[in-house]
């Protein structure tokens, strides 16, 4: 084989190997841009959906939508009852169900860890944090609307309540798991009682998380519609008794965007900003509480 | 300042002798009593929530059955194969419901999965540090808006959209041509399946993102590195190690999007049509889903067959997301094994 031979084979060899790195770094190159594009694509809904409800959700927002009742199709109105109703029912749900969502995780995290009932309730817990919500709408409906025969804003604060709970559980439960054990045996050492350590140390240290996972329960339930629309069902009119039918804002949008009536529409728009506002800021102070800690 | 001074030595003097004779003699009972007391009411308290959730798991799935049984014991199981849905004979049968909600879904997920891939990359891969906590809370945002602000803004913003700049331009360019033609024949008014599709897709995408994001997070820092140290470029990285080594975890928060998409409802209720039919396969026809079917119907519906059947559909819903759920609670789980066996 003579010198220039090798010369010229060593020459292919680079140049099959620059084309292959240039294949390499060009694809390399594609799918970065690709992963981009994702995620300005991701990104751009959010800006619409929230552009449009800013600017349309503005347009139909009048004092008259917070101080007057729902109106019938081309009247004047506003949604002060869908409001309150929804106001009183989150709150009452939340009220219900945080006890009862903090101390099965303080279960999880501090009396069982590892045995089956934990398991079998933290995978339960998951499950139930990501079912359908329609279906809990069912399930209350069959327990407590068909047994009664009438729809009540009591059913409607049952069926929030069961969607917070699983949601309070998971939080609570991570959030006591980041508490130090030395802080715990600090406080057994000085004998304090098992009651008092978790009351007292280890949820005053979660706190802040805890509070956090209630935020994000409240902002889930605030703009849940589905569980609500055959339990609580809606209502024209003021009320406050909870054995009636209730108005809720989000099954007031669904009649009211659904509707072909424009007054009815606008009120749509006005009661989604609304909702969407409350959701997305109680979520950045949420984000917040946990980002100081 | 005599008193003052008295008060400091008061306590200075007491406990001297005090503390003596508290260390022999015994504890006051009532102390020793409520510790014990106390802790084992609380354990009960904490016990009986814990038991709470398993019971609401099992009390949803009898009320269920209990309520559908009149039309599970008339239809069987040929319920879902019969596409009969007919209130006034009292015919009922879930086919096109079931069928709507596995295809809006499918639908989503071919949207939604390279989507999440992508912003997954881009967040754990690419993206400057100090942007990736902006970005992040901004798609975890998206996971947070309301349904019904989806639907809401699907049916009245975006379908016109895209009936407009997608359908109409996809009709002219296939209208002719056969099997295809087909998918796209159908009035182009922006509502239907392809629509509820693309709303799912919006909707599941944060929850896929967020769960790839953590999962290729967990790599461990020394199997990127040696790989980049081989002269890797960042796609080999990702595709070649990062992947494989999260695939159960990507394919379990896959699962977990497909669960949330097949059980939305307020959205696809908005933009799906809302109309019992199964003639063709075209994806933008109107048609019906489980949920939004549930969400129709349900308060109008007469007690009986009506019901029961509206129950019976709940049911399977219910059936569909729970193995759907399972799968990705276990999928992700093995990944947390295998993580702890590795380090």
């Amino acid at each position: 084989m003579t010198t220039g031979d090798s010369l010229l084979q060593a020459q292919a060899l680079e140049q099959t190997r620059s084309a292959k790195y240039a294949q390499r770094k060009f694809v390399n190159r594609l799918a970065l841009t690709l992963s981009l594009l994702a995620m300005a694509f991701g990104l751009c809904w959010l800006f619409w959906i929230l552009l449009e409800t800013i600017w349309r959700g503005i347009d139909g927002l009048t004092l008259d939508t917070l101080s007057q009742m729902t109106p019938p199709p081309n009247e004047v109105g506003g949604l002060a009852n869908a409001i309150y109703g929804s106001f009183l029912m989150v709150a009452l749900a939340t009220f219900v169900a945080t006890p009862i969502g903090i101390m099965a995780g303080i279960y999880l995290a501090e009396f069982d860890t590892k045995g089956w009932l934990a398991n079998t309730t933290r995978f339960v817990n998951d499950i139930l944090l990501s079912a359908p919500s329609i279906v809990i709408g069912l399930f209350v409906y069959a327990v407590v609307v068909s047994r009664f025969k009438s729809f009540s804003g009591w059913a409607g604060v049952m069926a929030l309540a069961l969607i917070v709970i699983p949601v309070v559980i998971r939080t609570t439960e991570n959030m006591l798991q980041l508490v130090p054990a030395g802080l715990r045996e600090a406080a057994y050492a000085l004998g304090a009682p098992k009651w008092k350590v978790i009351l007292s140390i280890t949820l005053r240290v979660a706190r802040a998380g805890v509070v956090t996972g209630v935020m994000l329960a409240v902002a889930r339930i605030a703009g849940e519609t589905a569980p609500l629309l055959f339990t609580a069902l809606s209502n024209q009119f003021w009320t406050s008794s909870l054995n009636q039918p209730m108005a809720s804002l989000p099954v007031t949008i669904f009649k009211f965007a659904m509707s072909p009536y424009e007054n009815w529409q606008k009120l749509a728009w006005a009661g989604v900003f609304l909702i969407t506002m409350a959701v997305l800021g109680l979520n950045i102070i949420a984000r917040v509480l946990t980002r100081v800690r | 300042m005599s008193t003052t001074l008295s008060a400091i030595q008061m306590p200075a003097n007491g406990p001297a002798p005090f503390s003596g004779s508290v260390m022999t003699s015994p504890p006051p009972l009532k102390v020793a009593r409520s510790g014990p007391m106390a802790d084992r009411i609380f354990a009960v308290l904490a016990k009986g929530a814990a038991l709470f959730t398993l019971a609401m798991l099992i009390a949803i799935l009898a009320s269920l059955t209990i309520s559908a049984w009149p039309a599970i014991d008339k239809f069987g199981l040929g319920f879902l194969t019969s596409t009969k849905w007919d209130p006034v004979k009292e015919e009922f049968g879930g086919l096109v419901m079931i069928y709507g909600t596995l295809v809006t879904s499918f639908i989503a997920l071919m949207i939604a999965v390279p989507v999440s891939f992508g912003i997954a990359i881009f967040l754990t891969e690419l993206s400057p540090s100090w942007l990736k906590r902006p970005l992040g809370t901004a798609i975890e945002l998206l996971a947070a808006v309301p349904s019904i602000v989806y639907g809401m803004w699907g049916l009245l913003v975006f379908s016109p959209v895209l009936a407009t700049y997608v359908q109409q331009p996809l009709q002219h360019a296939f209208g002719g041509v056969p099997v295809i033609g087909a998918l796209f024949a159908g009035p182009p008014v922006g509502i239907g399946i392809l629509s509820a599709g693309i709303i799912l897709a919006i909707m599941i995408i944060p929850f896929i993102a967020a769960v790839m994001r953590d999962v290729f997070e967990v790599t461990p820092t020394l199997l990127k590195e040696s790989a980049y140290g081989l002269g890797a470029t960042t796609w080999e990285v990702v595709s070649k190690v990062v992947l494989p080594y999260t695939k159960a975890g990507v394919v379990g928060g896959i699962m977990l999007g497909l669960g949330r998409a097949i059980g939305e409802t307020m959205a696809v209720t908005f933009v799906i049509g809302n109309f019992n039919q199964l003639d063709s396969l075209s994806v933008f026809q109107a048609a019906n889903s489980i949920t939004s079917a549930l969400a129709n119907e349900f308060a109008e519906a007469g007690e009986g067959l009506h019901q029961g059947a509206l129950m019976y559909l709940g049911l399977v819903l219910f059936f569909i997301t729970f193995v759907v759920l399972s799968l990705s609670k276990l999928l992700l789980s093995q990944l947390k094994k295998n993580e702890g066996a590795r380090t």
